[in-house]
């Protein structure tokens, strides 16, 4: 048997044939199988949709109640039989509820990893290794110049800069799903304690992550509070938001942006980004090929990213490596602006 | 290092002056002797050690890492010394156990021989982080380029002390890595260091603009005017050291010392005393326009054929030190005298006094200051910029003390351009649009980009245009916006200038020399903007040496405000 006889990837995602469904298909489907919340692998529109509880309840308060026709919620390391192939969920690292997909049929193994990382993360459980044979990799980090910042250093960087500019505002742009929760979690870790504001945007999801029991502290938003007391203040927003006439409420604000990209000079500069913070909810280029490595598998799938530069470093391991060109996988930023207009999230 | 990293991290993506003093002045106080002398000395450019050359880097890589992750490394990131830096892969089994300080990396860089500089950078790159070894890069490469220039880093160490950044520049010749005696200074535990130096500098007197409604209050009969010449203020000063030599240095404005670009000048500086005055090419005898001087000042290896071509002259405004005396305490008119004596005893011909322009009433003045040409300046006039009213009885007071210079400029060049592209600006400005290209109609009647500014226009303007370019952004290329710009519909923006160059750089063949938005014309449609030829006759005007007029006599005329 070969894995191409499980899972067949196609431009829209990866398609299980035996098992009727698709893993984070870019157009609508009758049966999706999601790793996470993210709306370039979680869209609206499908027949049927399987994801973890978190995953579900994020696309629910996206894209509205009826964002699928059915659904039905898994929990991780829980095997699951659909037509006579064998799938499970496991914790990926990358946000609340997202998952690595385990599809399993006659011994041979293949993971879908969706997007993940193998570093701590306050927000979410912990990226867990799955041996497999072949092992399906995002490469949105895959070259050897992305290897990210101890998270902590960089949440000293910006604490740092409040202190030395107390009469201006700290703008920090992150998505608005994971990484600003994770922002404010590492914030609240450093010591920091003061109320943190949010912009509209950000309000449902930070609000959910909060009743999933994710201690986050004060938080407030920014729409409610006078230009003068946003003074030496912390202010999570989308990155777009930064570029935006929004910003003028803030006295002389400081534009930051949390990012794996910020690691490089040029894309930093082209935002306009004052204080960037090289902080990634993606494995880097250590964190890409150690997992690779370590999950024993002798194929490698490649779906979004660098994927020359980690095809590259597989083959010269001597394993199989091939890149997928799935359509519309990428960098969440623009994505996730796009769901923020589509569900009227974003704020005026 | 880490710190110093940090802190140059911070300066490389920080727009503002004053963010950027902030920054160093809190890197300067928080920072233990020698590091931050040496950080300062690396800010000042005043460190001299063997430079790595790009090959150097490039064959470090090339021993540690896949060539082809390499390239598309590079390929990506676009910058050798970042690419190199962001993928330095340690050496697992020489882990150094200790992160070198800048210190260690200054010192050691003063006395390694060249055969031995690749294998020393390895060990640091390996014991260094991302951000520390782009720092360790940028700093064995040459050339920080964080946008802080010397004398703003001097002025960042002068805060540590409250004192005027002059005073650091008075004592600055003295001094040198890792200034222990200068911070002493600053932080209040010792005197200021001596400034042994035979020909120091001392902080410029500077005048305050004045317009024609201002010379009401003032009398005629307090003052004496100069033309005021279009060139490089500086100071020239010699004198002779504890061990008998003859010393002189040349001085920009801020006191930087740029001696070793005017050679031929410090050569005829043979009396000890201290001239104020401005630095001009002269051909023939005829001062050159500023775009000749410049010329001269890009060029960074002084030649002999660049001598000869670009001969440098000072033109003497003032006498601050004559024979071991200093004058600045005596009325102008006295030092003024003795200037002129001096130039007299100095014989040189690439040295002379700035002549007086003669008037009794303001209107004599105004006429003057008309027309340079028929009142003095002669064929130089191209080279006058306005004029210097300077009181009879001031002293020389260093900075820009009230009522006692004044510098009147002549009127600016003047043309209506159309607005073409906007960026967004940085910091208090990055929400807005305000950065402006603009353009006017060449022969084929397409707009042509002549300039960029970004000042000139008030807080209620900027709000004003902000929102023009978002009602009709046609097209966006990152933070920049190309805005509609046809005959009927866009912005025609009023520009000022002061002079105008021919630019291979750009695509009309021109640059301007600071332009800035001097009002918005709301009222006038693009298509009666001005025309790449209006532009092309003044500056055909200023290349004959006939272009002393404000360009608003040809383009379109100035409009009452």
């Amino acid at each position: 048997m070969r894995p191409e006889d499980i899972l067949v990837p196609t431009p829209s995602g990866v398609c299980c044939k035996p098992g009727g469904f698709h893993i984070d298909p870019t157009r609508p489907v009758e049966r999706a199988l999601i790793t996470h919340g993210h709306s370039d692998h979680a869209r609206a529109g499908h027949g049927e949709v399987l994801a973890t509880q978190e995953t579900l309840d994020i696309m629910r308060l996206r894209y509205g109640d009826n964002f699928a026709r059915r659904t039905q919620a898994i929990r991780y390391g829980e095997p699951l039989a659909i037509d006579g192939v064998t799938v499970s969920f496991h914790p990926a690292g990358h946000v609340l509820g997202s998952a690595q997909i385990k599809v399993e049929q006659d011994g041979l193994r293949i993971v879908a990893s969706g997007d993940y990382k193998d570093v701590a993360d306050p927000t979410c459980a912990p990226f867990e290794l799955v041996p497999c044979d072949v092992f399906i990799t995002e490469a949105t980090f895959g070259l050897p110049v992305f290897r990210h910042s101890e998270p902590l250093h960089e949440i000293g960087k910006l604490l740092k800069s409040v202190a030395l500019f107390p009469e201006r505002a700290h703008l920090v742009g992150a998505y608005s799903l994971g990484k600003a929760q994770r922002v404010i979690a590492m914030l609240r870790q450093a010591g920091y304690d003061q109320t943190i504001y949010l912009h509209g945007a950000m309000e449902k999801i930070t609000q959910y992550y909060v009743s999933r029991g994710i201690a986050l502290g004060p938080l407030e938003l920014v729409r409610g509070a006078k230009k003068p007391d946003l003074a030496g203040t912390i202010t999570l927003c989308p990155p777009s938001a930064n570029k935006d006439l929004w910003t003028r409420r803030f006295p002389d604000p400081l534009t930051c942006f949390a990012s794996g990209w910020m690691r490089v000079r040029a894309r930093a500069r082209q935002g306009g980004t004052e204080l960037p913070l090289v902080i990634s909810d993606h494995a880097d280029w250590n964190g890409l090929t150690k997992t690779i490595a370590a999950t024993g598998a002798s194929e490698i799938w490649v779906t979004h990213g660098q994927e020359d530069a980690l095809v590259h470093w597989a083959t010269q391991r001597g394993l199989k490596a091939r890149p997928l060109a799935i359509v519309g996988y990428g960098d969440e930023e623009e994505h996730e602006a796009e769901a923020q207009v589509k569900t009227g999230d974003g704020e005026a | 290092m880490n710190r110093f990293a940090d802190l140059l991290d911070r300066l490389a993506y920080e727009p503002a002056r004053n963010n950027k003093l902030r920054l160093m002045t809190d890197y300067f106080r928080r920072t233990e002797d020698p590091e931050r002398g040496y950080a300062l000395a690396a800010l000042t450019s005043a460190l001299s050690f063997q430079h790595a050359k790009a090959g150097m880097i490039r064959a470090l890589i090339a021993e540690r890492a896949d060539p082809v992750l390499f390239e598309l490394s590079y390929d990506y990131v676009g910058d050798l010394s970042e690419t190199v830096a962001l993928m330095w892969p340690a050496d697992p089994n020489h882990r150094p156990n200790a992160i070198p300080t800048l210190s260690d990396v200054v010192e050691t860089l003063s006395t390694l021989g060249k055969a031995q500089l690749p294998a020393q950078l390895a060990r640091w790159l390996d014991a260094l982080d991302e951000t520390g070894r782009w720092a360790l890069l940028k700093l064995v490469t040459g050339g920080l380029r964080v946008g802080v220039s010397a004398r703003l880093a001097k002025t960042a160490a002068a805060a540590l002390g409250d004192k005027d950044p002059n005073e650091v520049e008075i004592v600055w010749p003295g001094l040198a890595p890792p200034y222990l005696d200068l911070f002493a200074w600053l932080e209040g535990r010792a005197d200021a260091p001596a400034n042994r130096d035979p020909a120091p500098f001392r902080p410029a007197m500077l005048a305050h603009a004045v317009d024609e409604p201002d010379l009401a209050a003032l009398d005629p009969q307090d003052f004496v005017a100069e033309w005021k010449w279009d060139g490089t203020r500086i100071q020239a000063v010699s004198g002779i050291g504890e061990d008998g030599q003859h010393v002189a240095r040349l001085y920009s404005r801020t006191g930087e010392d740029i001696s070793k670009s005017f050679p031929e000048l410090l050569d005829v500086l043979r009396i000890p005393a201290a001239i104020d005055g401005e630095l001009l090419i002269l051909r023939d005898g005829r001062v050159q326009s500023f775009n000749v001087l410049q010329q001269r000042l890009n060029r960074k290896a002084v030649t002999a054929k660049l001598i000869a071509d670009f001969p440098a002259h000072i033109r003497a405004y003032d006498l601050l030190m004559l024979d071991g005396q200093d004058l600045r305490d005596r009325p102008f008119a006295e030092r003024r005298d003795k200037l002129a004596d001096f130039i007299e005893r100095l014989n040189t011909p690439r040295i002379d006094l700035s002549a007086l322009v003669l008037f009794s009433t303001w209107p004599e003045l105004i006429a003057a200051r008309a027309d340079p040409a028929q009142t003095g300046a002669g064929e130089d006039a191209e080279a006058v910029e306005g004029v210097m009213l300077k009181r009879r009885d001031a002293a020389y007071v260093p900075g820009r003390p009230k009522g006692l210079w004044w510098k009147w400029k002549r009127d600016p060049m003047i043309v209506d351009a159309v607005l073409m592209y906007a960026q967004r600006g940085h910091g208090k400005r990055s929400s807005f649009y305000s950065d402006y290209t603009f353009g006017v109609w060449n022969a084929a009647n397409e707009l042509v980009p002549v300039g960029k500014a970004y000042f000139g226009f008030t807080d209620e303007e900027l709000k004003q245009i902000d929102r023009f370019v978002r009602r009709n952004t046609v097209d966006r290329f990152g933070p920049v916006r190309e805005v509609v710009h046809d005959g009927d519909t866009g912005l025609v923006l009023e520009v000022a200038f002061e002079g105008l160059q021919r630019s291979s750089r750009h695509k009309s063949g021109l640059a301007m020399r600071f332009p800035r938005i001097n009002r918005l014309r709301w009222d006038k449609p693009p298509r009666e903007a001005d025309r790449l030829d209006t532009l092309e006759t003044m500056l055909q005007r200023i290349e004959r040496g006939r272009g002393g007029q404000p360009a608003a006599a040809n383009a379109s005329l100035p409009k009452p405000h």
